[in-house]
C-alpha cells in the first residue's frame, strides 16, 4: 500500500519537476523521491531528473518564516546519558547553544526516569505523543509518562497548532553502531531536509546517516513530534546508563551544527537546493523465538556491529544457541539498523530493514 | 551450624592441604620470599571437587551468563563430565525477568555474614531472601559446593577478566591459568583479577562456595545479547569445567608464575556541590582497561571540556573503566597494582582419586 504510494509520488514528482510545473498534487512543496540510485534502473531514472539540471533549477524556492522558538529535549529516555547529561549541562550554561535571532530552550522530559536512571517509569515516553493520549481522556490513573507527556504538549505544542515549537531536536542514544543518526518524520519537510543535509555536510568525514521513519507501521508517536520541524538525533553505540566523552561530543556536535544552520537562515542565507540520500524504514525484524515466547536465536556475529551495511539475500541475521542459523531471504539489498538495540528486545524488534532513497529539496530561503 | 563456625571450618579445611599458617596468607611479592619457597617445594592438595554449579543472572541484565544458564537448564548435557556434572542455576530470576540489574538490592552484595545470619523479616529486600535461598543449597553444611562459577558481564573493555575474591583458592587460581593457557583470544583476552578482601567482608556470591571464579566479559551493553561475547563465555566455562575434570582424575598441575591485577582503590567521579557528576571519563582513559595509567595522564573531562589529570605517583592498572552499574556506586574505575605470583603446584588429596564413574 505503501509502497505504491510512493510509486506515484515518485512519478508525479518526476513529471511535475521535469516539466518545470510548481505544482504537486501530493503537497505544497515540490520534490522528488528517488530510490537508492546504486540499481541500475533507478539509476537511469536518477539521471533523468539529474542531467537536464532543469528539475532542480527551475523549481522555485520555498520560503519559510524565521525559526523562533527552538527545543532540545534530553531524557527522553532517562537512561540515554548524551542528552541527559548536555541538556543538565546547557541548563546551567546556557551560553553554549543561544543563538540570537532565536529562543532556544533546553528541557528535559522525562526527569523521574532520569532521576532513576531507567528508559522509563510506567511506559515510553517516545510512544505516546498521539492525540488520543495527548487528549486527555483517558480514564483512571494515568500513567506518568502520558502525563508528562499532556505537560510537555501544552509547554511546546500543542501538536498540530501554530502555536508550537518551530524545531524540536530529541537527544537519543543507541546501543547499536549507528553512529551520529538524524531522524527525520517526513519526506516532504524541505526545511528539516535542508538542515540534515547542513548537519551531515559539516559533519563529515565523520559519518552522519539519516534514517526516514516516515512509514505507517513503523512510524510512531515520538516526543518531538509535537513541533513543525522535529528531529531525532540518536548517536551510538553506547551502553544504557553510561556517558561516553566521544558520542558527548559527536552529538554536541551535531546540535551546535543543527543551531548554526537556524541561525544562517535567520540570518538570510540561502540554501541551494540538495538532494539527500536517507535510510527509508521498511519493517522491523524480531528475534527467531521459541514456543513460550522466548527469544530462540540472537543477531549472528557477522551481522552485528554492520548497521547501514547491506544485508544481501543470504546473508546471516541470527544464531541460536545449537548454532542453527537463519539466513535473510529478502529478493533485495537492504540495509539494517538498530541491530541488538537493547531497549528494542521488548520491543519484539532484533532489528529494523531499510532501504536507501534519495529525497530532494527545494532551495530555501526566509 | 553458624555462619562464623562455617567460615572457620573452611578455611580449615584448605589449610589442611597445604603448609600454611591460619594467619593471612601472602603470595605477593618478595617480603614473604621465606615462606613462598617453603610453599612451592611441595604442592597443594585439595580434595575432589565433585559439585559444581554454574551462576548466570546473577545480574538480571548481563545477558551472556543468562542465556547461557536459561540454556544449560534446558539442555544440561553439555555440563557433564566423567567425574562430575556441573549445575546451572540463576541466581536472580525475578531481576532475569525484568532484565534489571536488581529488584531492591545488588544480590552480589548480599553474600554477608550479617544478611546469611539475620533472621528472616517481612520487610527484607527481595535480593536478601534470594541469598539465603542461595546459601542454604549451595553454601552451608553438607551442601557447600566445591567451585562456584559466576557469570557478568561489564560495560568495559575488560575482555574475559578471571575475577576472585580469595588470594587462598588456589584451585582457582590454576583454573584461571588454565584457561588463559587454552583457550587464547585476541580480542578478549584472559586477565587474572583479584579482590583482596579478608573472608569476613566478602559479600560477594561467590563467597558461598568452597572454590569460585567471576567470569566478568565486556565490553557489553547491559540487556543486550552479542554473539561473540557469549560464545567467548561458553568456551571458558567449558574449559573450565575440562580442568575440573582433569584434576578430578588425579592430574597433577606443576606450579606457574603470572600476573596478578589486584585492587588498590576505586575512584568516584568528579562531583558538584549537589552531588551531580561534573565530570565524564576522559576519551584518552576510555577503554583503557588494563593499560597502565601514568601520573599526569588525563583521566576526567568536564562539560566544559577542561581536562583533569591522574595525580598519583605510582603507574596503576585501571579496571572497570566506565562500568554503567558503578555510577551508583560512584564508582567511576577501580586501579589495580599488577602483582607477579608465584603459584605451588596443585594435585588431588592422596587417597581421593575418583573411581571413574558419576556419582
Amino acid at each position: 500500500m505503501f509502497r505504491s504510494t510512493l510509486k506515484v509520488l515518485q512519478q508525479s514528482s518526476l513529471r511535475v519537476k521535469f516539466f518545470g510545473s510548481i505544482h504537486n498534487p501530493l503537497g505544497s512543496v515540490v520534490r522528488a523521491v528517488l530510490p537508492d540510485p546504486s540499481s541500475v534502473y533507478m539509476l537511469r531514472r536518477w539521471s533523468l531528473v539529474r542531467t537536464p539540471g532543469l528539475a532542480v533549477n527551475m523549481a522555485t524556492s520555498s520560503s519559510h518564516s524565521a525559526v523562533r522558538r527552538v527545543a532540545i529535549f534530553g531524557g527522553t529516555h532517562g537512561n540515554e546519558l548524551s542528552g541527559v547529561l548536555l541538556v543538565k549541562h546547557w541548563l546551567k550554561h546556557g551560553e553554549e547553544i543561544a543563538r540570537r535571532s532565536m529562543e532556544v530552550r533546553p528541557f528535559i522530559t522525562n526527569p523521574k526516569a532520569v532521576e532513576k536512571c531507567v528508559r522509563y517509569i510506567d511506559t515510553d515516553l517516545n510512544r505516546v505523543f498521539d492525540n488520543q493520549s495527548l487528549s486527555g481522556d483517558q480514564k483512571g490513573k494515568v500513567p506518568y509518562e502520558i502525563e508528562q507527556a499532556r505537560k510537555i504538549n501544552s509547554l511546546f505544542g500543542p501538536k498540530g497548532s501554530k502555536n508550537g515549537y518551530d524545531v524540536i531536536l530529541d537527544l537519543h542514544n543507541t546501543t547499536a553502531h549507528m553512529g551520529a543518526t538524524l531522524i527525520l518524520e517526513n519526506s516532504r519537510d524541505d526545511f528539516t531536509i535542508q538542515m540534515c543535509k547542513y548537519i551531515q555536510t559539516s559533519m563529515a568525514p565523520e559519518s552522519c546517516a539519516v534514517l526516514l521513519i516516515e512509514h505507517p507501521g513503523v512510524k510512531y508517536a515520538t516526543t518531538r513530534s509535537i513541533a513543525k520541524h522535529p528531529i531525532g538525533i540518536e548517536v551510538g553505540p553506547q551502553p544504557q546508563g553510561v556517558v561516553r566523552a566521544d558520542i558527548l561530543r559527536t552529538m554536541k556536535n551535531v546540535v551546535n551544527y543543527a543551531l548554526d544552520f537556524m541561525q544562517y537562515f535567520n540570518e538570510g542565507t540561502e540554501f541551494p537546493p540538495c538532494s539527500l540520500e536517507v535510510y527509508r524504514v521498511l519493517e522491523k525484524i524480531d528475534y527467531p523465538r521459541n514456543e513460550s515466547g522466548d527469544l530462540g536465536a540472537i543477531i549472528h556475529p557477522s551481522l552485528q556491529d554492520q548497521d547501514w551495511k547491506p544485508l544481501n539475500p543470504g546473508d546471516p541475521m541470527f544464531i541460536t544457541m545449537d548454532g542453527e542459523v537463519t539466513c535473510y531471504e529478502g529478493e533485495n539489498t537492504v540495509y539494517p539498523t538498530f541491530v541488538n538495540e537493547a531497549a528494542y528486545y521488548e520491543k519484539n524488534q532484533a532489528f529494523a530493514k531499510t532501504e536507501k532513497v534519495t529525497l530532494m529539496a527545494q532551495a530555501l530561503r526566509l | 551450624m553458624t555462619r562464623r563456625e562455617e567460615s572457620n571450618r573452611y578455611d580449615g579445611e584448605i589449610l589442611s592441604g597445604s603448609e600454611r599458617t591460619s594467619e593471612k596468607v601472602y603470595y605477593f611479592g618478595m617480603q614473604e620470599g621465606i615462606r613462598l619457597k617453603e610453599m612451592l617445594n611441595s604442592a597443594c592438595q585439595c580434595s575432589l571437587v565433585s559439585r559444581v554449579v554454574i551462576f548466570g543472572g546473577t545480574h538480571g541484565n548481563e545477558m551472556s551468563g543468562v542465556a547461557l544458564a536459561k540454556h544449560w537448564l534446558k539442555e544440561p548435557s553439555e555440563l557433564q563430565r566423567k567425574t562430575f556434572v556441573a549445575e546451572p542455576c540463576l541466581a536472580n530470576p525475578l531481576a532475569v525477568e525484568k532484565c534489571v540489574r536488581y529488584v531492591d538490592s545488588d544480590l552480589n552484595r548480599c553474600f554477608s555474614e550479617e544478611i546469611l545470619r539475620s533472621p528472616e523479616s517481612e520487610s527484607d529486600p527481595y535480593e536478601f531472601i534470594r541469598a539465603r535461598e542461595l546459601y542454604q543449597k549451595y553454601g552451608s553444611g553438607s551442601c557447600l559446593y566445591d567451585f562456584i562459577f559466576d557469570l557478568h558481564n561489564t560495560t568495559s573493555h575488560m575482555g574475559a577478566t578471571l575475577l576472585r575474591c580469595s588470594a587462598d583458592d588456589i584451585m582457582s587460581l590454576h583454573l584461571a591459568n588454565y584457561l588463559q593457557s587454552s583457550s587464547g583470544s585476541q580480542s578478549m583476552p584472559c586477565y587474572n583479577y583479584l579482590i583482596d578482601i579478608p573472608k569476613k567482608d566478602n559479600v560477594y556470591l561467590q563467597n558461598i562456595g568452597k572454590h569460585s571464579l567471576c567470569l566478568e566479559l565486556g565490553p557489553q551493553p547491559q540487556g543486550v545479547t552479542r554473539a561473540d561475547v557469549l560464545s567467548r563465555m561458553r568456551e571458558l566455562v567449558n574449559c573450565g569445567l575440562d580442568f575440573i575434570d582433569l584434576f578430578n582424575q588425579g592430574k597433577e598441575f606443576p606450579s606457574f608464575e603470572t600476573d596478578i591485577y589486584r585492587v588498590l582503590s576505586r575512584v568516584d567521579y568528579p562531583r558538584d556541590s549537589d552531588g551531580e557528576i561534573s565530570a565524564i571519563v576522559h576519551s584518552g582513559l576510555q577503554d583503557k582497561d588494563y593499560v597502565p595509567l601514568k601520573p599526569g595522564h588525563p583521566i576526567f573531562t568536564t562539560m566544559n571540556g577542561e581536562d583533569l589529570l591522574y595525580d598519583g605517583e605510582t603507574v596503576v592498572y585501571p579496571t572497570f573503566i566506565n562500568e554503567a552499574a558503578y555510577y551508583e556506586k560512584k564508582v567511576a574505575f577501580i586501579s589495580t597494582e599488577k602483582v607477579h605470583l608465584k603459584v605451588p603446584a596443585l594435585k588431588l588429596e592422596t587417597g581421593a582419586e575418583h573411581n571413574g564413574t558419576l556419582q
